[in-house]
């Protein structure tokens, strides 16, 4: 079946392209870093690597439904400022209460310890989602564009994001944040599992960063099973061909209120990691502008098309991490940070020109319109 | 008139069915009712609402007025899907097919086959496998994506996934308009398969040959309303065209002028392209139509991109007007005096949300301005005379090009070009799903062409279109032109056994009974 196999990489050659060109431009850093090829470093790439990552899967979703998502960025960051009140862990509970039109309202205790750290996690994730589902509904029964419409709810976010949170602060467990942020050893040793981190079959493990697991562990649970749905197969439809995929019978408005549902998921998995990561919350309009642009450039680079209906969220994860390597460079090299954004437009634009080489293949040029 | 006697309790039957549009009546009360078992042709001209007729009953669109019963129960369906649960399964002219995803993605597209809930994707290459086998096309990989596949494959794989559906009605609208001779016979067998296990079909076809050798049964439509319904063979081909178009129409094809010595306006030497073309030799004089025959998929779209400038990396030599041409884009090939009429209307030949005028005047806006700006009134004259010379039908110049039916659509296609005053016109199927009246016009438009010193190069599905139009056809296989047919040669016997690129023994006049 060598005919199928070429088929296959015929039809992922993005996806190729991008893996090749981390692998290479990682190899580089490693290289020239001072520290190269150590678990540490490693971690801290892995660190600044997810949050990002995660964005760009949460962008292609709605891209393959070709419809932009411009509010993951907001979503993000609202939902890191959730976090930055329920992750605290404090024995006893956190008190939550509301300051609105001047009244003070009481909701109660958030409770604390493990089943409450476990329990704001997952509200964290499904306010992501809810936010997402809500984008969903706004395109699908508004019948607004959705590039307008998350435009739009991104504001809205963002205003919750700096209601919730005018400056900086809150708090999240440090357990909770040295056991996600570090190797996985020091995670085993944090939660006490594996003879805290030293059962023999574990510790050649042990050098691997949390984060990349989870990165590994979303990517398998979460987007693997989305794309062999028929839901799944359905975004990819939409995007490929509405009219057609009406007319094949499938759920479109139920595909794309899935699509941007999964957005607010993946987005809301990036603000919970950014929180735990920062150990706060932070309302940060410029930083969520910058991730929702980065997200889209990450899903360029990855091999998705903005037409909608080819690529996939694995492609994103690499253009992800080809965008943060290529800031990583920037520190090993010493470049003066006020040229960093020229330096990172002009090889953004190489990266992206590398992906659109094929285009000098076509011998038919009427393709390349189609 | 009498309508034929039913000779068994119909399976599908409408009553008073009645639909507008806008204020335009599409169909008029309609009854209209079809057995399992039986293949019944749906006849009429582009207009005559056959299509809304068809929509209806898939569920694409709801009737004002009328009930609808199938095998006994009335039903109305609300969306596709609704009338695919029902067993009512349409293969449309549009495709119904998303490029992105592959065949067999395509094929299981509502109902995949699933495993622990998720897309089972090795049944569900076994099933598409199973289905293509089904009608003859093993060649299709299903793993290949539709967007990858040429025109005719794709309509193979758009019938394949409306047998998974396991139809108890199957609808062909203008299903084999794509689909070539060799392919057309494995969907005959296919359709005398399901004929027998008690499948309801209809059969709606421009190819009156096709419609020919399959109908039991035939029902025409003229503006909306149901004229007659009869057992096939009941009435002449020639009644049933009467019947169609309301109006006597003379012979089908205009009259070929007498071959004379011509001037050859485009030449082509060796041309070679990839694996596609394979040193191509061919001259087109002024005042000729010659004809690109052959299997589908041999090169002759290709043959047509090169010479329009499409293609890149093209060898050999190309002379249009005795000057060697460098064709590097469309717009080098335009500038030489070549015009292309393109495969797909809708995408490449048309700007469907733009204006008829905006269409029309697309391609030749330097002749129509004055500086960087367009003449408004020399634009109105110029597009009002092609509208009549070509006879379009159409509301007014300013509407949307994509509210014309199929025939007009193609006629702006060709309108458009027409302004640029070409020497040479390729044409590539330019009569596909187009009604009988419009494709004469057409016809007659070529010939007319011709006669007035232009070179024409036309590519058609349908041999009885290249016998009847064609001075000389060149029939092409893999990549090369093996035959070229001219005068008392131009038969279908030698045409097809010239694509296939087998000698038969037998005489060249042995098949040629065809109208």
């Amino acid at each position: 079946m060598l005919d199928d196999l070429a088929i296959k990489v015929r039809q992922n050659i993005g996806l190729a392209t991008a893996i090749g060109l981390f692998g290479i431009l990682y190899l580089l850093y490693n290289m020239a870093h001072p520290k190269g090829f150590s678990s540490a470093v490693l971690v801290q790439n892995g660190n600044e690597i997810f949050a990002l990552a995660m964005l760009a899967m949460a962008q292609t979703v709605p891209v393959l439904a070709s419809g932009l998502d411009l509010s993951v960025g907001a979503v993000m960051t609202m939902v890191g400022c959730v976090a930055s009140y329920l992750l605290a862990g404090t024995v006893g509970g956190t008190p939550l209460h509301l300051e609105i039109f001047g009244l003070h309202l009481g909701l109660g205790t958030f409770p604390g310890g493990t089943g409450g750290i476990m329990l704001g996690m997952a509200v964290c994730v499904a306010i992501g989602s809810l936010a997402g589902f809500v984008n969903g509904c706004v395109v699908v029964y508004g019948r607004i564009q959705p590039i307008i419409a998350t435009l739009a709810t991104g504001a809205v976010y963002i205003g919750i994001a700096l209601f919730l949170r005018p400056t900086p602060g809150g708090k999240i467990d440090e357990d909770v944040n040295w056991a996600l942020t570090n190797s996985l050893g020091d995670f085993a040793a944090t939660v006490h599992i594996f003879d805290d981190g030293a059962a023999a079959w574990f510790t050649p493990l042990a050098w691997i960063p949390v984060p990349f697991v989870l990165l590994a562990l979303i990517s398998l649970l979460v987007w693997v099973p989305f794309r062999r749905s028929v839901l799944g197969r359905a975004v990819y439809a939409v995007g490929s061909a509405e009219g057609a995929a009406y007319m094949s019978g499938l759920p479109i408005a139920r595909a794309k209120i899935a699509a941007f549902t999964l957005a607010g998921f993946f987005a809301g998995c990036g603000g919970l990691f950014l929180a735990i990561q920062t150990s706060s919350g932070n309302a940060d309009i410029p930083q969520a502008g910058a991730y929702t642009l980065n997200s889209i450039a990450s899903v360029v680079i990855g091999g998705t098309s903005l037409l909608g209906g080819t690529g996939s969220a694995i492609g994103s994860i690499f253009g992800a991490m080809i965008l943060r390597v290529i800031s990583f460079f920037f520190r090993i090299f010493d470049i003066a940070p006020l040229l960093q954004p020229l330096f990172e437009g002009l090889i953004l634009l190489t990266a992206v020109s590398i992906g659109a080489l094929g285009v000098l293949r076509v011998k038919n040029t009427l393709e390349l319109f189609r | 008139m009498q309508d034929a006697v039913p000779t068994e309790p119909a399976f599908l039957k409408l009553a008073g069915i009645s639909k507008r549009y806008a204020g335009v009546r599409a169909l008029d009360g309609i009854d209209f009712a079809c057995e399992r078992g039986k293949i019944h042709a749906v006849l009429g001209e582009n207009g005559a609402g056959k299509s809304t007729l068809i929509k209806i009953i898939a569920g694409v669109v709801q009737p004002d007025a009328g009930t609808m019963c199938l095998a006994g129960n009335q039903v109305s369906f609300a969306t596709p899907s609704a009338a695919n649960a029902a067993g009512v399964v349409c293969i449309f002219q549009e495709l119904s097919l998303m490029p992105d995803l592959s065949v067999a993605d395509n094929i299981s597209i509502a109902a995949p086959p699933r495993r622990f809930g998720l897309i089972d994707a090795r049944a569900q290459r076994r099933r598409a496998e199973e289905l293509l086998a089904g009608i003859g096309c093993e060649d299709v990989n299903p793993l290949m994506r539709v967007r990858d596949l040429p025109l005719s494959r794709r309509q193979v794989v758009e019938i394949a996934k409306a047998l998974g559906k396991r139809p108890q009605l199957l609808i062909l609208d203008e299903a084999t308009s794509a689909l070539t001779s060799a392919d057309v016979e494995k969907v005959y067998v296919m359709l005398a398969r399901l004929k027998a296990e008690g499948v309801a079909i209809l059969y709606i076809s421009h190819r009156m040959h096709e419609v020919e050798a399959l109908a039991d049964r035939a029902s025409v439509f003229r503006n909306g309303r149901h004229i007659e319904t009869f057992d096939w063979g009941a009435r002449s081909t020639a009644d049933i065209v009467q019947l169609m178009i309301g109006r006597d129409i003379a012979a089908q094809y205009p009259a070929k002028p007498a071959r004379k010595p011509v001037t050859p306006v485009l030449a082509l030497e060796h041309l070679s392209w990839e694996k596609h073309l394979d040193r191509i030799s061919l001259s087109v004089g002024a005042g000729e139509i010659v004809g690109l025959g052959g299997l589908d998929g041999q090169g002759q779209k290709s043959l047509l991109l090169a010479l329009f400038g499409v293609l890149r990396g093209v060898t050999g030599r190309i002379t249009a007007n005795n000057r060697e041409a460098r064709l590097g884009s469309p717009a080098a090939a335009m500038s030489v005096g070549i015009a292309l009429v393109p495969e797909d209307r809708k995408t490449e030949g048309l700007m469907l949300p733009m204006s008829i005028t905006d269409n029309l005047t697309i391609a030749s806006l330097g002749a129509i301005s004055t500086g960087p700006f367009v003449d408004r009134a020399k634009e109105r004259t110029t597009v009002t005379r092609s509208i009549s010379r070509l006879q379009i039908k159409i509301g007014a110049p300013s509407d949307a090009v994509s509210n014309l039916s199929g025939g007009n659509q193609q006629k702006v296609v060709l309108a458009k070009w027409l302004m640029t005053e070409p020497r040479i016109i390729l044409l590539n199927d330019p009569t596909r799903g187009i009604d009988v009246g419009t494709k004469q016009e057409l016809y007659r438009l070529m010939r007319e062409l011709a006669d007035q010193g232009a070179a024409i190069l036309f590519y058609s599905t349908d041999y009885d279109e290249l016998i009847g139009c064609c001075d000389r056809v060149a029939i092409m296989y893999d990549g090369r032109i093996v035959r070229e047919l001219e005068g008392e040669e131009l038969t279908e016997t030698n045409i097809i056994t010239s694509s296939l690129n087998v000698h038969a023994a037998t005489p060249a006049t042995a098949g040629a009974t065809h109208a």
